[in-house]
C-alpha cells in the first residue's frame, strides 16, 4: 500500500463520510473546544461524567477528513470508558501518531484505532488526527480555555 | 479576468515569454518530489529564488560580510555601499522619490507594525476611525486592532461582494471626517483580487488622510509606482518577490516620515546619546535600529536586478495566461467552487469542494508533487465571509507554465476518486 491508501483507509473515509456521535449534547456536563489555529480545524467535544466513567460522548465541528474520522473514532472507543483509561489511551494515541510505530505493534496498544498511525507518515496532518484528543483531554480536565493544538 | 500592470514597461519588447528558459534560473523547480517533478504553486506564501539571489547570498557571505554604517575598513565600506545600492535599486524599483523613503524591514508585517505603532500611536486618538477592507490579510487587521485598544479609535471595515472585490460605495459612505487612516491591501493573498488601490487613495486623499498598501502579493505580478499611486505608505516582503526571507520594505512618503518618531531604539538609529538625551538620525536610518539583515537586502537588490532584466509585458501577458487557462480547467471540475472571482485579479486561485476539505486535497496534491497551500491563508475573516472554513489555493508566478496547471488538474481529479 502507497502511504496515501494508508492514511485514507476505508476505516477513515467511512467515518469521514458518516461520523458517529456527531451531534451537541444537551445533558452534557463537560464540554470543551479546540482549535487547530494554523488551518482553523475547529472542533467541539461534549462528555457525560459519571462517577468517573464517560457515560455519553459527542462532538460537533468542522475539519478535514483526518480530523473528523480521529473524532468519529475516538467518541466510539471511549464511550464507557473511566477517565483513567481515557487518559492513558491519549498517551497510547499520541505516542502512535508521532512515533513511526508499525500497525501490529499499534494495534496492540491501541485496538482499533490503529488504523490512524499511517498519520505519522505525515507529519503536518499529526495535528488533524490529535485535535480530537487534545480536546477531550481538555474537556475531562475541565480546562476552561480551549484546547489547541499547539 | 485580467492582470493589470500599472507601468507597462515600454523598453521591453512584445513577444512570447520564454518560461523554459527562465526555469533555468531557478535550481529548486529541478527537483522531483513524491518521484513526480515538482509543481511550484505556493508563491502566494513564498516564491522561489533565482541562481543570481542565491550567489548574491553566497558572494556576501564569502566576500563581503562585515558590518555597515559604522567600521573605516575596506570590507565594511564595501559592504555599505552594496547594501545601500540595494536601497536605491528598491528605490528605483518602485519609483519613489528617494532612498530616505525605503525603509528595511523584516516584511510586510513590521513594516505595518512599524506604521501602527510610530504613525499611529502619535497621531489617532480616542473616536478616530481606521478603515480596512474585508480582505485583508491578519498581518494588516490585528496591528491595527492592536493599536484601537491602546489610543481608543475604532476599526471599520470595507465589505466585499460575492466575487471578491472592494464595495466602493461603502468605502465612500465610510470616510468620515473621524477617519483618521486607510489600510488595504494592493492585492488579496486569498483570493487574487486587486484592489482599485488608486481610487481608494484618491478618495481618502480628498479628505487629507493617509493611505497604507499592503502590497505583499502585488510586487510579484505588477509594476507598482509610488509616484503614480501616490499612497503614503507602502509594505511588501523580499521573499514573495524572489528574493530572501527575513527582509522586506516599508515605503513611506519623506513629510510623514519626519514627522514620526522612531520604532525601535538602538544602534545605527541615533546621531547621538547621552544619558540626559538621545538625537536621532536621519531617514531612512531613524527608522532601522539594529544591525539590520545585511545579506537580505542586498539579495533583495539582486532579486531585483533580475526582475528589472525580464520582459513584463510578456511576463504579465503570460500570468495572464495563466490565471485564465487555469480558471477555465478547475471550472470544468464537477463539485469545484472558485473562491474569488473578481474582474481584476492576479496570479491566485482559491477553490474548495463541498464534500472534500483543503487539507485532504493538499495532502494529495502533495503526494502528486504539487504545492498548494490549504487553509484559511492568514485570513480568517475572508473564510467567514464566503462561509467556508478553508480552501486550496493555487498561486502562480511567472515560471509555472500551463502544463503545470494540466497535472494539478489531473492531480485534484485523483483526490476526488479518494473521496468518491
Amino acid at each position: 500500500m502507497s502511504d496515501l491508501d494508508d492514511l485514507y483507509q476505508e476505516v477513515i473515509l467511512d467515518h469521514n463520510k458518516s461520523p458517529r456521535n456527531f451531534r451537541l449534547m444537551a445533558d452534557a456536563n463537560r464540554k470543551a473546544e479546540g482549535y487547530n489555529p494554523l488551518c482553523g480545524d475547529h472542533v467541539t467535544v461534549f462528555l457525560r461524567l459519571q462517577d468517573g466513567v464517560i457515560q455519553d460522548i459527542s462532538f460537533q465541528g468542522s475539519g478535514c477528513a483526518i480530523s473528523k474520522a480521529s473524532a468519529s473514532m475516538m467518541t466510539a472507543e471511549l464511550k464507557g470508558k473511566s477517565e483513567a483509561a481515557a487518559h492513558a489511551l491519549f498517551d497510547k494515541v499520541h505516542q502512535m501518531l508521532t512515533s513511526e510505530t508499525n500497525g501490529d505493534t499499534a494495534s496492540e496498544k491501541v485496538g482499533k484505532l490503529a488504523i490512524l498511525s499511517g498519520v505519522c507518515k505525515f507529519p503536518a496532518r499529526v495535528k488533524c488526527a490529535s485535535l480530537a484528543w487534545h480536546t477531550v483531554n481538555a474537556a475531562l480536565k475541565g480546562e476552561s480555555r480551549p484546547a489547541t493544538t499547539e | 479576468m485580467k492582470a493589470v500592470s500599472h507601468l507597462a514597461d515600454s523598453r521591453a519588447p512584445a513577444g512570447r515569454f520564454d518560461v523554459a528558459r527562465i526555469r533555468e534560473d531557478f535550481p529548486i523547480l529541478q527537483q522531483k518530489v513524491h518521484g513526480k517533478p515538482l509543481v511550484y504553486f505556493d508563491n502566494g506564501a513564498t516564491s522561489q529564488k533565482p541562481q543570481a539571489v542565491i550567489d548574491a547570498l553566497a558572494h556576501y557571505y564569502s566576500a563581503e560580510n562585515s558590518n555597515i554604517h559604522r567600521g573605516v575598513h575596506y570590507l565594511s565600506e564595501r559592504a555599505t555601499a552594496a547594501y545601500e545600492e540595494a536601497r536605491s535599486k528598491i528605490r528605483g524599483f518602485i519609483n519613489a522619490r528617494n532612498n530616505q523613503e525605503i525603509i528595511f524591514v523584516r516584511g510586510t508585517t513590521e513594516a505595518i507594525n512599524l506604521v501602527t505603532q510610530s504613525y499611529g500611536r502619535t497621531f489617532l486618538k480616542a473616536g478616530d476611525e481606521i478603515i480596512i477592507s474585508a480582505m485583508e490579510h491578519h498581518s494588516n487587521i490585528v496591528p491595527w486592532q492592536m493599536l484601537c485598544e491602546q489610543v481608543g479609535a475604532k476599526l471599520r471595515v470595507i465589505p466585499i461582494n460575492h466575487d471578491g472585490e472592494i464595495v466602493m460605495d461603502e468605502y465612500r459612505r465610510l470616510l468620515n471626517e473621524k477617519t483618521k487612516f486607510v489600510s488595504v491591501t494592493h492585492v488579496s493573498n486569498a483570493l487574487g483580487t486587486i484592489a482599485p488601490v488608486k481610487e481608494i487613495v484618491a478618495l481618502a486623499h480628498e479628505r487629507s488622510i493617509p493611505v497604507l498598501l499592503d502590497g505583499a502579493q502585488a510586487v510579484p505580478h505588477l509594476r507598482v509606482d509610488m509616484q503614480d499611486l501616490g499612497c503614503d505608505f507602502y509594505a511588501f516582503s523580499g521573499h514573495k518577490m524572489f528574493g530572501p526571507t527575513g527582509v522586506g520594505v516599508l515605503y513611506g512618503r519623506g513629510e510623514l516620515l519626519e514627522k514620526m518618531p522612531p520604532y525601535q531604539g538602538g544602534g545605527d538609529m541615533i546621531s547621538l546619546v547621552t544619558f540626559e538625551k538621545t538625537h536621532y538620525n536621519v531617514l531612512p536610518y531613524k527608522f532601522e535600529a539594529g544591525t539590520p539583515h545585511i545579506s537580505g537586502g542586498i539579495g533583495l537588490g539582486a532579486a531585483i536586478d533580475y526582475l528589472q532584466a525580464l520582459d513584463w509585458q510578456g511576463l504579465t501577458a503570460h500570468e495572464h495566461a495563466l490565471l485564465g487557462y487555469a480558471t477555465e480547467a478547475l471550472s470544468n471540475i464537477d463539485g469545484l467552487r472558485i473562491i474569488g472571482t473578481a474582474k481584476e485579479k492576479a496570479g491566485v486561485l482559491s477553490f474548495v469542494f463541498d464534500h472534500v476539505h483543503a487539507h485532504d486535497v493538499g495532502t494529495i496534491l502533495d503526494q502528486e508533487g504539487v504545492a498548494v497551500r490549504s487553509g484559511h491563508h492568514c485570513a480568517m475573516p475572508v473564510m467567514q465571509r464566503f462561509g467556508v472554513p478553508a480552501t486550496t489555493r493555487a498561486s502562480f508566478a511567472f515560471y509555472n507554465t500551463t502544463e503545470e496547471i494540466d497535472i494539478l488538474v489531473r492531480a485534484i481529479h485523483r483526490a476526488l476518486k479518494v473521496f468518491d
